[in-house]
């Protein structure tokens, strides 16, 4: 028997067809995930040519992207007053109601990030295939599946047909080794594999995370690493799936029970990549040395350590790497050497489907705790779905921000994406623990920094970009 | 879709790297349930004033590019979200072609199914066209597809790759869709061979 990586394994599993000389692979589809924004054109599709969803039951939707995330009114109503993302949220009503898919309709208990919800309810397993239109779908590879973003065309393919036609990807291991210290976290891990690679570096590549500290990442830790995949060019990130993973969708409402269960646990066990399988490529970093990253620029690989300087343009041989530096310093209104340490900020944002679960929120609760929000800083802390905002308020997390003076919000994508109406405005500044810091992401204008939610955290409380490090310390952190 | 073959265009030049789908069409242009008028947000924030009007020195506003179809992009052009939006609104704005060293893997795919062409050429013919088409305005280019071959202003001839498939789709028209509908025997023998891994059912909102 040949030595296969996860990636293979899984990859084969699912091949209707095997890719040929002329012909692309098809692959089919065991979940598609479907939001407002990138559904719409497809349904047309389907309707025009008279077609049906093939399998509502490997279907499901939820509203996340244009949605607000402002309180509900006396009915208990989140009000929805742009009236283009209204017409947008009823179509996703319509469609869904029309092809009979399930939909996690906005204000209801299960809405949500579509990349929180579907390991939430249990239905990302070791060994699928998931596909969304949003390029983030790479989140779900956390658990050992074969996850990645789709176009809308796409989207009616698969709608229609559950298939898929790729071309097999090719393979990078990123191994991690060593220990992260307090204070440093998955989120760090994943900005400091992007600075070292770039954007485009993993084109072309599915990536499995591999090592000592991966192995060390709870769930979460993993869908952050996961999650941020597709800013390093690689369409799916994938972790094999070990007893964290198994542990984690126990129980969970979509998850197989008793000894299904542990049969679906013994499958799942055979799915890590086999001792002398190759990769196309491989990169390495030392956990060890890793401290708390936060980006400096307009892209994600435009990222440092918080207590390095920002980089000198003049410095790059490259012309084009040093006219796109110079483009981002001076977007940002950053100079040359500058420490980011120290800087003030208008905004911090802890959500988005990178650090929006209740492991992320507790960690940020840590530090904001018995604090208060700096004078002039506007906090918005935006849980990724309504099951984390009912945890962390039976946790009383809620309470640890509100307390502090920061905004607690209905769950959804919210200012990661902007197209709710929470944004910043031209000039401003944000930390926030979402995953794009491109030109106007935030809102036309405005200059993000990425970094963790401990990081974020620390900044909300002092105004200035800080380093958690030194709060942390100064307190009990296991 | 219409069978693409050859066509010839004028170049223009958008010579940034990593150019990214919100600065393509931004987030906010979204909220659409069609693709109808997106060829207007095309790279929206660089393009237009806050108050709407165009910005004059920003190189699709200028007079002398006005008609170019073909777009030379930075290194990596396409990256980030995966909004089919992005060739939707190229091709809205008169684009059937883009000109890069690489594309972003979900970009690219996107445009194929759009008869938008993802050209990739190296890095010296990429810097040949740039500094053509900032010189000289009326820069044209032509591509034939069957031959896989762009023809520069200098008669000189460079291939490109491109997928056995999506050449097929593109030269006769045909929809990828409607080939995996052919495929419906394969997709219930698969089906078949292999049981449901969840139910999206039992856990409907
Ligand atoms: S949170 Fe941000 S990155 Fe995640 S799905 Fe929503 S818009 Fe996309």
């Amino acid at each position: 028997m040949t030595s296969k990586t996860l990636f293979e394994k899984v990859w084969e599993n699912h091949l209707v067809r095997p890719q040929s000389e002329d012909l692309p692979a098809v692959l089919y589809i065991d979940l598609h995930l479907v939001h407002e924004v990138t559904s719409p054109q497809a349904f047309t599709q389907l309707r025009e040519r008279g077609l049906k969803v093939r399998r509502p039951d490997k279907t499901l939707g939820t509203m996340d992207h244009s949605t607000p995330t402002t309180p509900r009114n006396q009915f208990g109503v989140i009000p929805v007053t742009d009236m283009q993302a209204s017409a947008q949220l009823d179509v996703m009503r319509k469609n869904c109601a029309d092809f009979g898919i399930p939909l996690y309709d906005l204000g209801t208990s299960k809405q949500g990030i579509v990349h929180v919800i579907g390991p939430e309810q249990g239905l990302t397993q070791p060994g699928m295939t998931i596909v969304c239109g949003d390029s983030h779908t790479s989140t779900h590879g956390a658990f050992g599946a074969l996850a990645f973003g789709i176009g809308t065309s796409e989207v009616a393919m698969v709608l229609a047909t559950q298939c898929l036609l790729q071309n097999k990807p090719k393979t990078m291991a990123v191994r991690v080794d060593g220990r992260l210290d307090a204070g440093v976290t998955a989120k760090d891990i994943i900005l400091a594999i992007i600075a070292r690679i770039g954007i485009g570096g993993g084109t072309g590549y599915v990536f499995e995370y591999m090592g000592e500290a991966i192995r060390g990442l709870s769930m979460e830790g993993r869908m952050t690493i996961c999650n941020m995949s597709i800013e390093g060019g690689a369409r799916a990130g994938m972790i094999a799936p070990d007893e964290t993973t198994f542990e984690y969708i126990a129980g969970r409402p979509a998850a197989p029970r008793g000894a299904d269960f542990d049969a679906a646990v013994a499958q799942w066990r055979r799915l890590p990549t086999d001792d002398g399988a190759t990769f196309d490529h491989e990169i390495r970093l030392d956990a060890n040395d890793l401290v708390p990253m936060i980006t400096y620029g307009t892209n994600p690989g435009m990222g440092m350590p918080i207590t390095a300087n920002v980089p000198d343009p003049d410095k790059l041989s490259d012309l084009s790497q040093k006219q796109a530096l110079d483009k981002a310093l001076r977007y940002m209104d950053l100079q040359p050497g500058q420490q980011l340490l120290g800087k003030p900020v208008d905004v911090v944002f802890i959500g988005s489907c990178t650090n929006s679960r209740i492991g992320d929120l507790r960690e940020a609760a840590k530090i904001v705790r018995g604090r208060k929000v700096a004078e002039g800083v506007r906090v918005m802390v935006v849980p990724g779905s309504q099951q984390v905002k009912a945890q962390a308020e039976a946790e009383g997390l809620d309470q640890v921000f509100k307390d502090a003076g920061a905004e607690w919000r209905e769950a959804g994508c919210s200012m990661c994406i902007a197209m709710n109406g929470d944004q910043l405005a031209p000039g401003q500044y944000a930390v926030s623990t979402s995953n794009r810091n491109f030109e106007g992401r935030q809102g036309k204008g405005g200059r993000t920094f990425l970094a963790s939610p401990l990081t974020a955290a620390a900044t909300a409380v002092t105004g200035v970009i800080t380093d958690p490090r030194q709060l942390v310390s100064e307190r009990e952190y296991a | 879709m219409e069978p693409i073959k050859t066509f010839t265009g004028k170049v223009v030049a958008v010579p940034v790297n990593d150019i990214d789908t919100d600065q393509i069409i931004p987030a906010r242009y979204l909220k659409v349930t069609d693709k109808a008028g997106l060829g207007q947000a095309l790279f929206s924030d660089w393009r237009y004033q806050a108050d709407g009007s165009p910005k004059p020195d920003f190189v699709l506003n200028r007079p002398e590019h006005q008609g170019a179809s073909v777009l030379v992009g930075g290194h990596n052009f396409g990256c980030g979200s995966s909004r089919e939006h992005a060739p939707w609104a190229l091709v809205g704005a008169g684009f059937q072609a883009v000109i890069s060293t690489y594309f972003a893997d979900i970009f690219r795919s996107n445009s194929l199914k759009n008869g938008l062409l993802p050209i990739v050429v190296d890095e010296n013919t990429h810097r040949q066209l740039l500094s053509l088409a900032e010189e000289d305005p009326t820069t044209q280019v032509t591509v034939d597809l069957e031959s896989q071959t762009l023809t520069l202003p200098d008669g000189r001839g460079v291939t490109f790759p491109i997928d056995g498939f999506s050449k097929h789709c593109l030269l006769n028209g045909v929809d990828q869709l409607g080939y995996l509908l052919g495929l419906e025997q394969e997709t219930a023998a698969y089906e078949a061979g292999n049981p449901r891994r969840v139910d999206t059912a039992l856990v409907a909102g």
